[in-house]
C-alpha cells in the first residue's frame, strides 16, 4: 500500500481512472467536476496518454467513444448541463457497446441551476436521460476512498460489458479531501478479444454472457459500428426478428451479471425497526445519525447502495423485510424513494427525508425524522 | 494511370445499397477508394467515419473500419480515433446538413485544432434520408418541402467557413469531375492537418424533382454546366454559376483552394 494521503474526492476519481488503465480523457469544463480534466491534462500526455478538452459535452463523449473503439480506455467527467448534452452519445454507447466511463458530480438543477451546490437530482437521468429501451450501470460512491474505487470497477464493468458506467456522486464528495490511502495496484479487466479470424469475425455476435468480442480499429479486423439498430454482422436491419435479439440481448448481459454488479453496504440492519436508504454524501450524514440513535438505544440500520442501478430492489426488501418503518434520504424531491417504495411492494411503509435547495442533508435532519417514527428504546 | 478495381475495398455482402438510382454519391465514393488505394493505404488501417443522412449511409460498404456516428458528431468520434490510435489514416464522411448544420461546431473545432484527418462533405443542397427538406447549402430560392415557396436564407460557403476556421487543406470538387476527385481526395489524404473537401453532389429523388432539374443524368450534365468553365480545377480559383434562380447566385469556387503547413494537434504534446 501507498502511503496515507489528503487527496480530493474528484483528484480520487482521475487517480482510480489512470490506475483502471484510461489513457485517454475528453471533456469540457463544468463545475463541480473540472479537477477531474485538470487532473487528467497534468497527467496524461507525459504518461503515455491523450488529453483533449472539447468544444462540448457531445463532442467529449464522441470523442471518448472513439478513443475506445481504438482500443483505448476512456472517460469524460461532467456535471447537470453536461450531462444532458450526453444523453445522445451515452444511448449510441449503450448501441454500439463502446466501453466507456462517464462521471456526473451532480450539483443543483434543473438547468444552469446552483453549480457550486450539491445534489442528488440526476438519479433518474442516469438511468433515462438518453432515449429508448436500454441499461444502465451507475456506481454511487460514499466517500473519497470509494470513489477510487468505484472508478476502478465501473472500467472494469465498461470493459467487461462492453457499455458505458456511470459513476455518480455529488459535489461535495467531489470537493471533500480526505486521507486515504490508495492501492498500488488495482485488478484491472479488458474487453473480451476475438477467438476466430477476421474472416469469419461477426463484430455483434455475443457468447453466453450476451458481450460480442471487440477488436480494435487498426487490428486487422476490418468491421462496421452503428447507432442503427442491427445484425450480429454489425449492420443495418430493418428485420424485427433480429431488432428484438439485439435489444433484448443488451439487457439480458447486464441482467446476467446483476448479483455481481448490484453492491449495498449494511450498517446495523439486522434488527433495525427503521432502516434508513441512503447514498452518496447523505450516506454519510445517515451514518453518523444511525450511530448517534444506535447510542441513544434506538434500533436504526443504514441501507447504503454503492449501485444505483441496476436498483438493488431485492436487497433493499430483503434487508427491510423486518423493519417497520423504511425512511429514504436523498437530495432531491423524490428519485430513490419511489424506486425503493417499488421495491418493497407495499410491505414496509416508506417515508423520505427530500431536500432540493443546494444543501446537504445533515444528520439532525435525519435524527430528527427517526424520531418522528416514535421509534424509542 | 490504370484503372483500379475497387471492388475489393466493397462489402459486397451488404449490397443491395440505400441510395436512390441516379444519386451522384456513389461517384465520390468511388472516387475515394481509388484514392485510397492508389495512396496505397493498407485497409486495416483506414477508418471512414460517417454523421447521419444519405452520404453517410456509404460508409457501411466499405471495407476499412467504419463508424457510423450521430448526427454531425462524426468529426468528434474521428478526434477519439485519430487521437488514440496515430497510425490509422481516419477520414469523415458528411453530408450539407450532418456537417454544417447540426455538426458545424464540430467541424469548426477539428479544423481549428488541425487535426489529422480528411472531411468529405457531400453537398447536394438538400436533407434527403428525411424526405428533402431545405439544408444550409441550399441556394436562395431554391423549393425545398420545407420551402414549398423558395428558400428565403442565404447558403453556407462551406469552404470560407474552413479557411476561416484554421484548416490547413480546402478544397471543392464536383461529382460530375471523377477523375478530378480521385486527384483531389489523394491530395487530401495525404495531408498531413485537417483536411477539407466539399463535394458538389445531387439529389434527383428530391431536389431535383423539386427544382425541376431532372433525374440522375440530367443532374450530372447540370453539375458538369457549373464548373465545366474551369479549365483546371486544381489550377486556381474560379467562379462559377450556380442555380439559375432569380437573384445573382453568390457564386462557387473549385479546385484545392487553401493548403498550408502548420502543426498538427496529436492530444500527447504536453500543454
Amino acid at each position: 500500500m501507498t502511503e496515507a494521503r489528503l487527496i480530493q474526492g474528484n483528484e480520487a476519481c482521475a487517480l482510480g481512472a489512470v490506475a483502471a488503465g484510461c489513457r485517454f480523457y475528453a471533456g469540457y469544463p463544468i463545475t463541480p467536476s473540472s479537477e477531474i480534466a485538470e487532473y487528467m491534462a497534468r497527467h496524461l500526455p507525459t504518461n503515455d496518454g491523450v488529453f483533449v478538452q472539447m468544444e462540448d459535452e457531445i463532442s467529449s463523449l464522441g470523442a471518448v467513444i472513439g478513443a475506445s473503439f481504438a482500443g483505448v480506455k476512456a472517460m469524460t467527467a461532467t456535471s447537470g448541463p453536461g450531462f444532458s448534452l450526453m444523453q445522445e452519445h451515452i444511448g449510441y454507447a449503450v448501441m454500439a457497446e463502446a466501453p466507456c466511463v462517464i462521471v456526473d458530480v451532480m450539483r443543483a438543477g434543473p438547468s444552469t441551476g446552483r453549480p457550486t451546490s450539491p445534489s442528488q437530482g440526476d438519479v433518474m437521468a442516469a438511468r433515462w436521460g438518453t432515449h429508448g429501451d436500454h441499461p444502465a450501470i451507475v456506481l454511487t460512491p460514499g466517500s473519497v476512498a470509494e470513489i477510487f474505487e468505484l472508478t476502478v470497477r465501473a472500467f472494469n464493468l465498461a470493459e467487461e460489458l462492453r457499455m458505458p458506467v456511470i459513476v455518480l456522486y455529488d459535489e461535495v464528495l467531489g470537493h471533500t479531501r480526505e486521507t486515504v490511502t490508495l492501492p498500488d495496484q488495482v485488478t484491472t479487466a479488458r474487453r473480451p478479444a476475438p477467438t476466430v479470424p477476421p474472416a469469419e469475425f461477426l463484430p455483434k455476435a455475443a457468447g453466453p454472457d450476451g458481450v460480442p468480442p471487440l477488436p480494435a480499429f487498426g487490428d486487422g479486423y476490418r468491421f462496421h459500428v452503428t447507432g442503427l439498430t442491427h445484425d450480429e454482422r454489425g449492420f443495418p436491419t430493418d428485420e424485427a426478428d433480429e431488432a428484438g435479439k439485439l435489444i433484448r440481448r443488451l439487457h439480458a448481459k447486464v441482467e446476467a451479471r446483476r448479483d455481481d454488479i448490484v453492491e449495498v453496504e449494511t450498517t446495523a440492519c439486522d434488527d433495525a425497526e427503521v432502516v434508513v436508504v441512503a447514498f452518496g454524501i447523505v450516506a454519510r450524514a445517515a451514518a453518523e445519525a444511525v450511530a448517534e440513535a444506535r447510542a441513544r438505544g434506538v434500533r436504526v440500520g443504514l441501507l447504503r447502495p454503492r449501485t444505483i442501478w441496476p436498483f438493488p430492489d431485492r436487497e433493499v426488501a430483503t434487508i427491510t423485510a423486518g423493519a417497520s418503518t423504511v425512511l429514504v434520504a436523498e437530495m432531491n424531491l423524490g428519485q430513490v424513494v419511489r424506486e425503493v417504495e417499488r421495491a418493497v411492494a407495499g410491505s414496509v411503509p416508506v417515508q423520505a427525508i427530500l431536500r432540493a435547495d443546494g444543501e446537504a442533508i445533515d444528520p439532525e435532519t435525519i435524527l430528527d425524522a427517526l424520531d418522528l417514527q416514535g421509534v424509542s428504546a | 494511370m490504370t484503372l483500379v478495381d475497387i471492388r475489393p475495398h466493397l462489402r459486397e455482402w451488404a449490397m443491395p445499397h440505400v441510395l436512390c438510382a441516379g444519386c451522384a454519391h456513389g461517384i465520390v465514393g468511388r472516387a475515394f477508394l481509388v484514392a485510397v488505394d492508389r495512396a496505397g493505404i493498407d485497409p486495416d488501417q483506414m477508418v471512414v467515419v460517417a454523421g447521419i443522412g444519405c452520404s453517410s449511409r456509404l460508409v457501411g460498404y466499405l471495407d476499412f473500419c467504419t463508424l457510423h456516428a450521430t448526427h454531425g458528431r462524426a468529426p468528434t468520434f474521428a478526434t477519439g480515433i485519430k487521437l488514440a490510435r496515430p497510425e490509422l489514416t481516419v477520414a469523415v464522411f458528411s453530408g450539407d446538413g450532418d456537417g454544417l448544420a447540426i455538426g458545424g461546431n464540430h467541424l469548426i473545432h477539428a479544423a481549428r485544432r488541425n487535426i489529422d484527418l480528411t472531411v468529405v462533405l457531400f453537398n447536394n443542397e438538400i436533407y434527403g434520408m428525411t424526405g428533402g427538406q431545405v439544408a444550409p447549402t441550399t441556394q436562395r430560392g431554391a423549393v425545398a418541402s420545407t420551402t414549398p415557396r423558395g428558400n428565403t436564407e442565404p447558403a453556407f460557403d462551406s469552404v470560407k467557413l474552413m479557411v476561416g476556421a484554421g484548416a490547413s487543406f480546402v478544397a471543392r470538387a464536383s461529382a460530375s469531375e471523377p477523375f478530378t476527385l480521385e486527384r483531389i481526395f489523394a491530395e487530401a489524404l495525404t495531408h498531413r492537418g485537417f483536411a477539407f473537401v466539399e463535394v458538389l453532389s445531387n439529389c434527383p429523388t428530391y431536389f431535383g424533382r423539386y427544382n425541376r432539374l431532372g433525374d440522375g443524368p440530367e443532374m450530372l450534365v447540370w453539375l458538369t454546366r457549373q464548373d465545366s468553365r474551369v479549365a483546371d480545377p486544381l489550377a486556381a480559383k474560379r467562379v462559377v454559376s450556380h442555380l439559375p434562380v432569380p437573384e445573382p447566385p453568390p457564386g462557387l469556387e473549385l479546385g484545392i483552394l487553401h493548403r498550408e503547413e502548420r502543426p498538427v494537434f496529436d492530444g500527447r504534446t504536453p500543454g
